[in-house]
């Protein structure tokens, strides 16, 4: 018997058990999926939990409802991987042996990167919402907040989902709005980048947006230190933002055990071919969702595009047949923009963002770009879609793993 | 589009930056830095030498990237290229502007 190991089974790691266990032959292969959480977290919910809009259940499941039939889960933490034995090495000593290795592992908040952040003032007056624990207890605050300056603030990139924290500015927007406090409240939306995204044209109508609904933009920020006592964040240079409650993103790194193994970048992801999805350390390794450091975002829904790439080139190493480099770093993301209305954008590594419909060309019924409420209908959804259908390797209808440019307003550049 | 640069015709984009690395010479450099009114000294070009260096090993830069460098500290960059440090750094180092990834 030859042995498929997937480390993490969030979105990625479950998908690849939904996809593999249909095409491994069972009298050939087992396959056993590792994580160390018995719940399955919906990460895109931890969006709408700040604001009343979802509640605690709809984003979190018992995890190992979605794992099928013939593949065995094993809860407990993962210490090491070591990719020179073929071999990874459980909390309880235990060790698994691999022929094939698949690292699902995901990224996660660091906040101890920034002096001041975790200190006496986190989830008093400096929050997160990338973490189900951070996102409840921003919900308990803002309940009752009496308004003053809100910061919304990403730390450095790369980030999961990098529109989430323009969406949070949205959302509190229309949240103060419906509680009529929106007067109460001045927002101001603190970025590294240099503009609101860092792709021209969605930059351009995300920066309208957030004009429109009088939200301030610090551009070029890069933080050094959260001054908790005297509540502002301070730059390199010198630039000080002041708040009265701070919603930042911290970095967000992969997980100590990709460190620990020796196998990770300066931020704990995996050197990962960009177009195979195998790793570039090691041919019987192979690195799908946040875990990898390939130059695409790293969202649900890129998972799932690479999924399906992933299954095809794990079917073709096991054959000895050589790799096709498929993944085109197709993203495809809904950005909230408040009053029951959202964007989309659809876009891969070397096509950036631009406006049409999608995903049929002319029709729609979903417009990139542009804001409308069958978009937002579109992204709520999503958490339908995620759990009866990503997580079990279900095709989106209509919507490929490489991108389409059918439907697209792409302007010719000389 | 063509820039006169230390009096020679460059290769530039529309922000500036060279697009032919092999145009790059210290007096271009020099010239880009001038434009900037930063006056290089020799920790600028150590700076500039470190960056050429991880781009032609095609590593990414980022600011967390010179923490570790070993040349500086990122309260010491900020004070040599005031501003946006990486941006003008690699402006005057001849190679493209970091894109941060999404
Ligand atoms: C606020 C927010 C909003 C988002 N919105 C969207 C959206 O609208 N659309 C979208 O497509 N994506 C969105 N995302 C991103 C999406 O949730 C992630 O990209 C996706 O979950 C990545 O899947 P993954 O399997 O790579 O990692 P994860 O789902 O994070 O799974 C990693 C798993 O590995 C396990 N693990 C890690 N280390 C160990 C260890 N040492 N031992 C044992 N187990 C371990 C973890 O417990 C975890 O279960 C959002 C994310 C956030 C935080």
């Amino acid at each position: 018997m030859k042995n498929l190991v997937i480390l993490g089974a969030g979105t990625s790691g479950t998908m690849m058990a939904s996809h593999l266990v249909k095409k491994l032959p069972k009298k050939e292969w087992n396959i056993t999926i590792i994580d160390q959480y018995k719940t399955h977290y919906y990460q895109p919910g931890f969006l709408f939990l700040p604001f009343d809009i979802y509640t605690e259940e709809q984003v979190k499941k018992t995890g190992s409802k979605f794992i099928p039939k013939g593949v065995k889960y094993v809860q407990e933490k993962i210490e090491l991987i070591e990719p020179e034995f073929n071999k990874v090495v459980l909390q309880d000593d235990k060790t698994l042996n691999y022929d094939i290795l698949i690292i699902a592992t995901g990224s996660k908040i660091a906040p101890d990167e920034i002096e001041g952040m975790e200190g006496p003032e986190w989830q008093k007056s400096i929050f997160d919402f990338y973490s189900y624990e951070g996102a409840k207890a921003l919900r308990d605050k803002l309940r009752e907040w009496k308004g003053g300056k809100l910061v919304v603030h990403i730390t450095e990139m790369p980030i999961k989902c990098p529109v989430a924290p323009l969406e949070f500015a949205f959302l509190a927007d229309s949240y103060f709005k419906k509680k009529g406090m929106r007067d109460k409240v001045d927002i101001t939306y603190v970025t590294p980048l240099d503009g609101a995204f860092t792709k021209p044209k969605a930059t351009k109508a995300l920066h309208h947006l957030l004009e429109e609904k009088g939200i301030k933009e610090v551009t070029s920020f890069n933080i050094e230190r959260v001054d908790y006592e005297n509540n502002k964040i301070i730059d390199y240079a010198d630039t000080e933002v002041a708040y009265d409650l701070l919603v930042t993103v911290p970095t967000n790194m992969g997980d100590e055990l990709i460190e620990r193994s020796g196998m990770g970048d300066d931020l704990n992801f995996v050197p990962t071919h960009k177009h195979t999805l195998q790793s570039k350390n090691h041919d019987n390794v192979f690195v799908i969702g946040d875990a990898t450091n390939i130059p695409t975002s790293k969202a649900g829904s890129v998972a799932h595009f690479e999924a399906e790439i992933l299954e095809e080139n794990i079917l073709r190493y096991i054959e000895g047949k050589t790799l096709k480099e498929d993944f085109d770093g197709h993203a495809n993301c809904f950005v909230e923009t408040g009053n029951g209305k959202a964007l989309l954008i659809d876009f891969n590594y070397t096509q950036e963002p631009v406006e049409g419909t999608f995903p049929f060309p002319g029709v729609g019924p979903l417009k990139l770009l542009k804001e409308n409420k069958m978009n937002h209908l579109g992204k709520l959804a999503f958490r339908w879609i995620y759990w009866n259908m990503l997580l079990k390797g279900i095709p989106i209808p209509f919507v490929s793993s490489k991108m389409s440019t059918k439907g697209k307003r792409i302007e010719q550049t000389a | 589009m063509k820039k006169l640069i230390a009096n020679r015709e460059i290769d530039v984009n529309e922000e500036g930056y060279l697009i032919d690395f092999s145009q790059w010479n210290r007096e271009i450099g020099e010239g880009i830095a001038s434009n900037c009114d930063i006056e290089m000294t020799d920790k600028h070009w150590e700076v500039i030498e470190y960056l050429q260096d991880k781009h032609l090993k095609e590593e990414a830069l980022s600011i967390r990237g010179i923490k570790k460098s070993g040349v500086i500290n990122i309260k010491e960059f900020y004070a040599l290229f005031p501003k946006g440090p990486l941006k003008t750094s690699t402006l005057i180092a001849g190679i493209p502007k970091p894109k941060s990834c999404i």
